[in-house]
């Protein structure tokens, strides 16, 4: 469980990157955090495992104060994965790159020979095991950053921009892998600006602005307020936009679901079918 | 990083910023010279002393400091080397002298730092860049140089995060005796590398695909004159030299450790 309680933050260049926000996050949780450039939304996460502290304010993880540990003892319980791959992979193949947290975290060469060929496997990764992660392509090279993290199995999973650069495949694959996550009791919290990815996977979240929260509830709820997306430089999703506009036929407007809004659609047509004859 | 931090140009003006950027330049390598030229402490330390009128002149105390703290590590490291191996080659004893000749290497290369941080500190790229022009320099060289200057800030800003994505995969860069610590920064030197290399050939790409080079003969909007304090300073920098090569060659500097076989011989 995470808990933030009235956390302000300013950067070194006095600019107030947070000002005040309070956030329940509970075990087992799927949040989406959403808004625009310079809401403060990384800087927010960034304080789950302690890389940045409260100017003021709190935030325990799991019961403990970020400010009276380190980051390597909080990244064991909330695995965080960098929107740019690229600003962590240096090792000479992808085997080694995977293992590096979980040397550090000390754990016996079986496990990490366990963890590794796991993670290979649920990225698709394990024809590139000996590969440089330099070689492979940035969809590929993403991959090879989530399974790093993922690979020692943390309570809960932070990530930052996970759909930039990614194929639908991958998108999709994404997707399937943080339900199995969210099944699995995991807690998942990604900041994203893409609202159809978040249409789909259909979590909580959780509007940021010039460092506040506005906004915090299901997707359904949030993702069809046209004046409060509007706020935070967000358009709707295509399924809600077209709901928008067919809102003088008497249809429900909170629709962000494919199969639901089939299924809507499909009842009114059998019903205009039935008018008919 | 905060090395970086204090070689980080910020608009602002003052006497010093004010300056031409090439007279400041000849003055910060009037004072390497010097830093070189002397391997006493006393005229280093007075070295070290003539940069602060122009460091509070400027108002840049605050990020000065910071460039020195940045510098702390190595000028430790400096002191620890001179006095390790005096100690090894004197046969395992080690003497006053041998401390105050280390403390002066150490006071060298702050000085150095000191310098040059006054000089990037107080000294925009862009009339780096006009002054390397308007000294002949062939402008492609110009700009490499002030592309650099220009990007240290950006790759301090990525070594952060570097730093922030290892440290999330459980990095601990401050533990373990020194030859793990200086490995610990292989996982945030190799992405820093790779990524500027990348970012250069994004770049050279960027600028071609915007015709760079395409004229020939380039024209400047400013132009570098030389006034009033540019005068002084040139001066000044001429005092300095000639001071400099005076004492070294004709003067027999003291040290301190003699002042202090001379007190005690005194008393005994």
């Amino acid at each position: 469980m995470i808990t933030i309680d009235n956390v302000h933050y300013s950067y070194a260049s006095n600019i107030e990157a947070l000002k005040g926000v309070s956030l329940t996050i509970n075990d087992g949780d799927f949040i989406a955090i959403m808004g625009q450039n310079g809401a403060g939304k990384t800087t927010f996460i960034k304080h789950f495992n302690g890389l940045l502290k409260p100017t003021s304010g709190t935030v325990h993880v799991n019961g403990i104060e970020t400010t009276k540990t380190s980051v390597a003892t909080l990244a064991k319980n909330v695995g965080f994965v960098f929107q740019n791959p690229d600003n962590q992979l240096f090792s000479e193949t992808v085997e080694d790159e995977i293992a590096f947290a979980l040397k550090n975290f000390k754990y016996d060469k079986k496990t990490i020979e366990e963890q590794v060929t796991w993670a290979l496997d649920f990225f698709s990764l394990t024809q590139y095991r000996k590969t440089s992660p330099f070689l492979l392509s940035g969809g590929e090279r993403k991959r090879v950053a989530l399974a790093s993290v993922l690979a020692w199995n943390p309570d809960a999973l932070v990530l930052d921009e996970p759909t930039i650069g990614q194929d639908h495949e991958q998108k999709e694959k994404l997707r399937q892998f943080i339900i199995q996550l969210h099944a699995k009791k995991k807690t998942v919290i990604m900041v994203t600006h893409d609202v159809e990815f978040v249409a789909e996977c259909n979590p909580r979240v959780i509007l940021m602005r010039d460092g506040k929260i506005i906004a915090d509830g299901i997707a359904k709820n949030i993702l069809t307020n046209p004046t409060l997306l509007e706020e935070s430089s967000i358009v709707l999703p295509q399924i809600a936009q077209i709901f928008t506009k067919l809102y003088p036929l008497g249809l429900p407007t909170d629709i962000i679901d494919i199969t639901e809004a089939e299924t809507i659609l499909l009842a009114a047509n059998a019903k205009k079918q039935e008018q008919l004859t | 990083m905060s090395v970086f931090d204090g070689l980080k140009f910020r608009k602002v003006s003052s006497p010093i910023h004010n300056l031409d950027p090439r007279i400041k330049f000849i003055y910060v390598i009037a004072i390497f010279i010097s830093a070189i030229l002397f391997s006493q402490i006393l005229p280093l330390a007075i070295l070290f002393l003539m940069q602060l009128p122009f460091v509070f002149l400027a108002g840049v105390q605050k990020q000065w400091v910071k460039s020195l703290r940045g510098a702390a590590f190595l000028a430790t490291f400096i002191f620890v080397i001179n006095i390790v191996t005096k100690f090894f080659y004197n046969n395992w004893t080690i003497q006053f002298s041998d401390i105050e000749i280390a403390l002066s290497m150490t006071m060298r290369f702050v000085v150095l730092v000191e310098s040059f941080s006054v000089f990037f500190l107080t000294t925009s790229p862009d009339y780096l860049g006009l002054a390397l022009e308007q000294s002949r320099m062939p402008y492609e060289f110009a700009f490499a140089f002030t592309t650099a200057v220009r990007f240290v800030p950006v790759l301090a800003e990525e070594a952060q995060t570097i730093m922030d994505a290892q440290k999330a995969r459980g990095l601990e860069l401050e533990k373990g005796n020194l030859l793990k610590r200086i490995r610990n920064y292989i996982p945030i030197l190799v992405p820093l590398i790779v990524s500027a290399i990348r970012r250069s050939l994004e770049l050279a790409e960027a600028m071609e695909s915007r015709a760079w080079g395409a004229v020939k003969k380039r024209t400047n909007l400013y132009l570098l004159k030389l006034h009033k304090g540019d005068y002084i300073l040139i001066s000044i920098t001429a005092i300095i030299l000639i001071t400099t090569l005076y004492l070294r060659f004709f003067v027999t500097i003291p040290s301190i450790t003699y002042y202090i076989n001379l007190i005690s011989n005194f008393f005994s």
